[in-house]
């Protein structure tokens, strides 16, 4: 008879002494570990009660803020934690991120700075109402500027072109104009219909290629190559202003008047890939994080929104009592916190994610909250993990002003659907399309290409006329 | 042979690119995860017990637990022992999870609870009061005690904590240890759970079926299973007010009963001696019944490696290999303790290769190889845990402490896409309408509409015969004829056998009233 028992040593499970662990087996038979569903969902459940408990978005406002509002902002791409801050009544400073102090202050312009922009050798270009682009050195904290450029208008925005080796940067007022840091003068102006262009942005992967926002509601498409615009896309209402996709070249985003972001496939203009809403005022600024997968938004409305890409309503609301109209908001390059600048002149800093611990995490911790996110991911969509992770709190007018929107939109649907009824010509406008109210190409050739095919078209009718009349 | 088109995955038919991309992420990690996990069974440290026949003239029946003590090492040897408590039996006993403390409880008042394995007393009570059960809490440092009129709470040192004012005369407990549910059951044909985290009565039923005789929880979902006196098993979760399941599993009181560890079998012992194994996750039928023993069973258990026991009379016998037909020939260890001890409890220890036996003459431990797992999950129940374990434990279990809402018949029912009726996985009761009904339906086609069987009758004056006489005499033959004549064959048959009976000078032999009816009626 063969008989064996389970005999363990209790030696090979206790520790030795205190100060040592004693051996904890695994063995992952399922039989061992019942209700995986209902563990795994409570884990779920209580992390995010836990994620909303911790959720504390606001690390605080740079240094004291500026007198006036701030209306732009500017990072430098080769710091993580260095960024410019321009206001209404003149003043640039650059802010150290780390120390939250100002580093560098200056009265720059004599009225509103409208724009700035860091050039790849660290230099602050800042273009203001007062006719006048500056360029900055701020490593020296020269109390002048290095180089300024005049124009003929008050300008309205700038962009430095991306990418090693270059000097070149656009401003918009009346029309776009291409500059050199070396030189006074502008090398060539470019414009396509608007008579003010509000916002310009380079393509941070396709160097040569630029945006543009005008009054005539129209976002234009530059390339520097050809020294032209592309195309152009007309839309309901006006836009405020452009990012790119970091990671994605050809896609961007603008921000619209009418509350709402639209994405765009820069090679197919004729609808846009997706749209985000969730603002009830106009959208100010808007900026793509370095991963390309989230967009912040500013907008008059009083608050800053995050939204998933992938997803139409945003998954974070930031705002504080004391926060006026928001006009800029950028991502910070190491995509964890998030500046804003608002008409009360402060600029905030937030964290992107507004329950995410700073600083270093032990392994364990950060094994801990990987598992956490999986399970978090995986039942987000249960009705009570998603309630909870979705609630926030909003102020008052914003929730009123939510709601009746709502109805304003429902009230609008219902009176397409009854006319749509009732007319069997009316057409049926995608949703995506619904803002859109043209596309033009610029293409010297498919344009006298078009005027051929017309002009033949019209040879062709007249012979064809011309021979019934010889019957 | 063709075979059915395989359905393909949602990770390849989705519609939309995205999703289908997240789909394919998730379904690669599974796969990657099952495999990791597949893998660590080789790390397992410890092998499972066993009891083996060399040569075909050795059965393991045979083999006594003087001859196991004998070739086993020291350490087995003195888990195998026998502690006489003559004067407040018969015993209750229950292990905690982890296997490592017991805690008995004498029908005369008598608690105590042990570390066995060291031998050491944690304490001793004498309630004078009469105890019908004994339950561990969440650890070792509270237990419940079912006492004459109430259910009680104790601490670790045996001193009272809680007194449960609503659950009076209760004579089974359990504790679900995920949930801290402590579910009794007894004398007053109700149920009751008591959330012991919050101290709050989750819910109370009446069952409607009279004193709930015997009771165990299934480990794989949490559903009660209770035993009646009436001979029927039903099944329970806090969230309905009514028996999910119910079946007739005996002919009399149900005894006990005792559902695997993964929640397939259910074994039932009925005081009409006999043992069942019923399938109960899908048919709900009995997939087999175990040989008619001499005194009817008072206890079966499970154990981890579905070594089924069986305590009847003073006789403790294990089977094996019965969750599925044909049943086992000879039983593979039998065990007869001294003509008074009768069995009134047996829980196979944890993680052990032993089976604890309260009898009514004290308590007993007996060496069953290859009962227990040898490998357990120290995260998950750890039987070499430290103090400071316990409490970071008892920590994070009350923090992820599940809600009773969630006990289901298939706990992967949570966070399952509710699909429209019919694509849903039917529930237990939805199953046992699709069995019992057609049953039902037959039933009534067969009998109902016939006249009753009279065997005590002279053959022409029954009910049958006479609508046979009437039907005869139109000349035609139809189908309700051709019933008729085999229903009168049938009554030909009974008379014929009962007379035949009464010949051979046979009487009908005493049975108790509680059985007597479900004696077939002749």
């Amino acid at each position: 008879m063969k008989i064996k028992t389970i005999s363990r040593s209790t030696d090979a499970y206790l520790a030795d002494r205190a100060s040592e662990t004693s051996r904890q087996p695994r063995n992952l038979d399922s039989a061992l570990h019942p209700f995986e569903r209902a563990r795994e969902y409570t884990k779920a459940l209580n992390a995010t009660k836990l994620e909303r408990m911790f959720a504390k978005p606001f690390v605080g406002q740079l240094g004291r803020g500026h007198i006036d509002g701030v209306y732009t902002i500017a990072l430098n791409p080769r710091m993580l934690n260095a960024a410019a801050s321009g206001s209404a009544d003149g003043v640039i400073k650059y802010w150290d991120l780390t120390s939250q102090e100002e580093t560098y202050s200056v009265q720059a312009h004599e009225n509103i700075v409208r724009g700035l922009t860091v050039t790849p050798e660290g230099r602050l270009l800042s273009c203001a109402s007062d006719k006048t682009v500056k360029l900055w050195d701020m490593k020296n904290k020269n109390p002048d500027p290095k180089q300024v450029y005049l124009g003929d208008r008050g300008f309205n925005c700038i962009d430095h072109q991306r990418g090693p080796d270059t000097s070149k940067f656009a401003t918009g007022c009346g029309k776009v104009q291409l500059w050199d840091t070396t030189r006074s003068k502008p090398l060539s102006s470019l414009s396509w219909g608007a008579d003010t262009i509000t916002s310009l942005k380079f393509s941070p992967s396709e160097h040569a290629v630029f945006a543009s926002t005008g009054s005539d509601r129209a976002l234009t498409l530059y390339d520097i190559r050809t020294n032209s615009p592309i195309n152009k896309l007309v839309t309901s209402m006006n836009n405020n202003a452009i990012s790119w996709n970091p990671q994605v070249p050809f896609m961007f985003c603008a921000a619209n008047e009418d509350h709402n972001v639209y994405l765009y496939d820069m090679r197919n203009l004729s609808a846009c890939t997706s749209f985000l809403q969730d603002h009830v005022a106009a959208v100010m600024d808007v900026d793509y994080s370095p991963t390309g997968r989230e967009i912040v938004t500013a907008s008059y409305d009083k608050t800053i929104r995050i939204f998933n890409v992938r997803e139409r309503f945003s998954r974070d609301i930031y705002h504080t009592k004391r926060m006026q109209r928001v006009f800029s908001a950028k991502f910070t390059l190491d995509n964890k916190y998030i500046l804003s600048g608002s008409d009360d002149g402060n600029v905030r800093l937030w964290r992107a994610k507004a329950s995410e611990k700073a600083g270093v995490r032990s392994s364990r911790e950060r094994a801990s909250r990987e598992y956490t996110d999986a399970l978090k991911e995986r039942y987000r969509h249960m009705p009570e993990v998603r309630s909870i992770a979705r609630h926030r709190h909003v102020p008052s007018a914003i929730k009123n002003a939510r709601e009746i929107k709502g109805i304003e939109r429902k009230a609008l649907k219902r009176r397409q659907d009854n006319e749509r009824k009732h007319n069997k010509n009316l057409p049926d406008i995608h949703l995506k399309q619904q803002h859109i109210v043209g596309v033009a190409i610029k293409d010297d050739k498919k344009i006298e290409e078009w005027k051929r095919i017309q002009e033949e078209k019209k040879q062709h009718k007249e012979s064809v006329e011309g021979g019934w009349k010889n019957v | 042979m063709s075979e059915a088109p395989k359905k393909k995955p949602a990770w390849k038919t989705a519609r939309n690119k995205e999703l289908r991309k997240d789909l394919k992420r998730v379904e690669s990690h599974t796969q990657e995860a099952k495999e990791a996990a597949k893998k660590t069974e080789m790390l397992l440290l410890e092998e499972q017990g066993f009891l083996e026949a060399e040569n075909e003239m050795e059965a393991t029946h045979k083999v006594t637990q003087e001859e196991i003590k004998a070739s086993v090492d020291i350490s087995t040897k003195k888990k195998a022992y026998d502690l006489k408590l003559p004067d407040f039996g018969p015993y209750d006993i229950n292990f905690t999870r982890t296997g490592r403390k017991l805690l008995i409880g004498g029908r005369k008042g008598h608690v105590a609870a042990f570390d066995w394995r060291e031998g050491r007393l944690q304490f001793e009570l004498n309630l004078n009061e009469t105890v019908r059960a004994v339950q561990w809490l969440h650890n070792d440092q509270y237990f419940a005690v079912a006492q004459k009129r109430n259910v009680f709470i104790y601490d670790h040192q045996g001193s009272e904590v809680h007194r449960l004012k609503q659950q009076i005369e209760m004579t089974n407990l359990d504790f679900l240890p995920y949930h801290y549910l402590l579910v009794s059951s007894g004398l007053t044909s109700m149920l009751f759970y008591q959330d012991v985290s919050i101290g709050k009565q989750v819910a109370a039923f009446k069952t409607r079926l009279g004193p709930t005789t015997s009771q165990c929880q299934n480990p794989y979902n949490a559903i009660m299973n209770l035993g009646h006196s009436n001979g029927t098993v039903t099944m329970w979760s806090p969230n309905v007010d009514e028996p999910l399941v119910k079946m007739l599993a005996h002919r009399g009181p149900v005894n006990d009963v005792s559902v695997d560890r993964s929640g397939r079998y259910l074994a039932t012992a009925g005081s009409d001696s006999s043992v069942k194994v019923w399938d109960i996750r899908n048919t709900y039928k009995e997939v087999l019944r175990l040989p008619r023993t001499k005194v009817a069973p008072q206890t079966v258990n499970w154990s981890d490696s579905n070594l089924l026991s069986v305590g009847h009379g003073n006789t403790i016998t294990v089977w094996k290999d019965v969750q599925s037909a044909p049943r086992p020939k000879q039983p593979y260890m039998q065990h007869n303790m001294h003509p008074d001890w009768k069995v009134s409890s047996a829980q196979f220890v944890p993680f052990e290769d032993i089976l604890g036996v309260g009898h009514s003459e004290g308590f007993s431990s007996l060496i069953i190889p290859g009962a227990g797992e040898a490998n357990f999950d120290a995260l998950e129940v750890n039987p070499y845990q430290t103090r400071h374990q316990r409490r970071e434990e008892e920590v994070r279990t009350l923090l992820q402490k599940l809600q009773p809402e969630m006990i289901t018949m298939d706990p992967e029912d949570i966070g399952r896409i509710a699909m429209d009726k019919d694509r849903r996985r039917k529930t237990a009761r939805e199953q046992m309408e699709e069995i019992t009904e057609p049953n039902k339906k037959r039933a009534q086609e067969s009998d109902d509409d016939m006249p009753e069987l009279q065997p005590h009758l002279a053959d022409e004056e029954t009910a049958v015969s006479k609508e046979l006489q009437k039907k005869k005499k139109k000349g035609v033959v139809d189908e309700r004829q051709m019933r008729l004549e085999q229903l009168q064959e049938r009554e030909r048959r009974m008379r014929e056998n009962k007379k035949r009976r009464l010949e051979e000078g046979y009487v009908e032999e005493y049975v108790s009233p509680a059985i007597s009816r479900f004696q077939q009626r002749q």
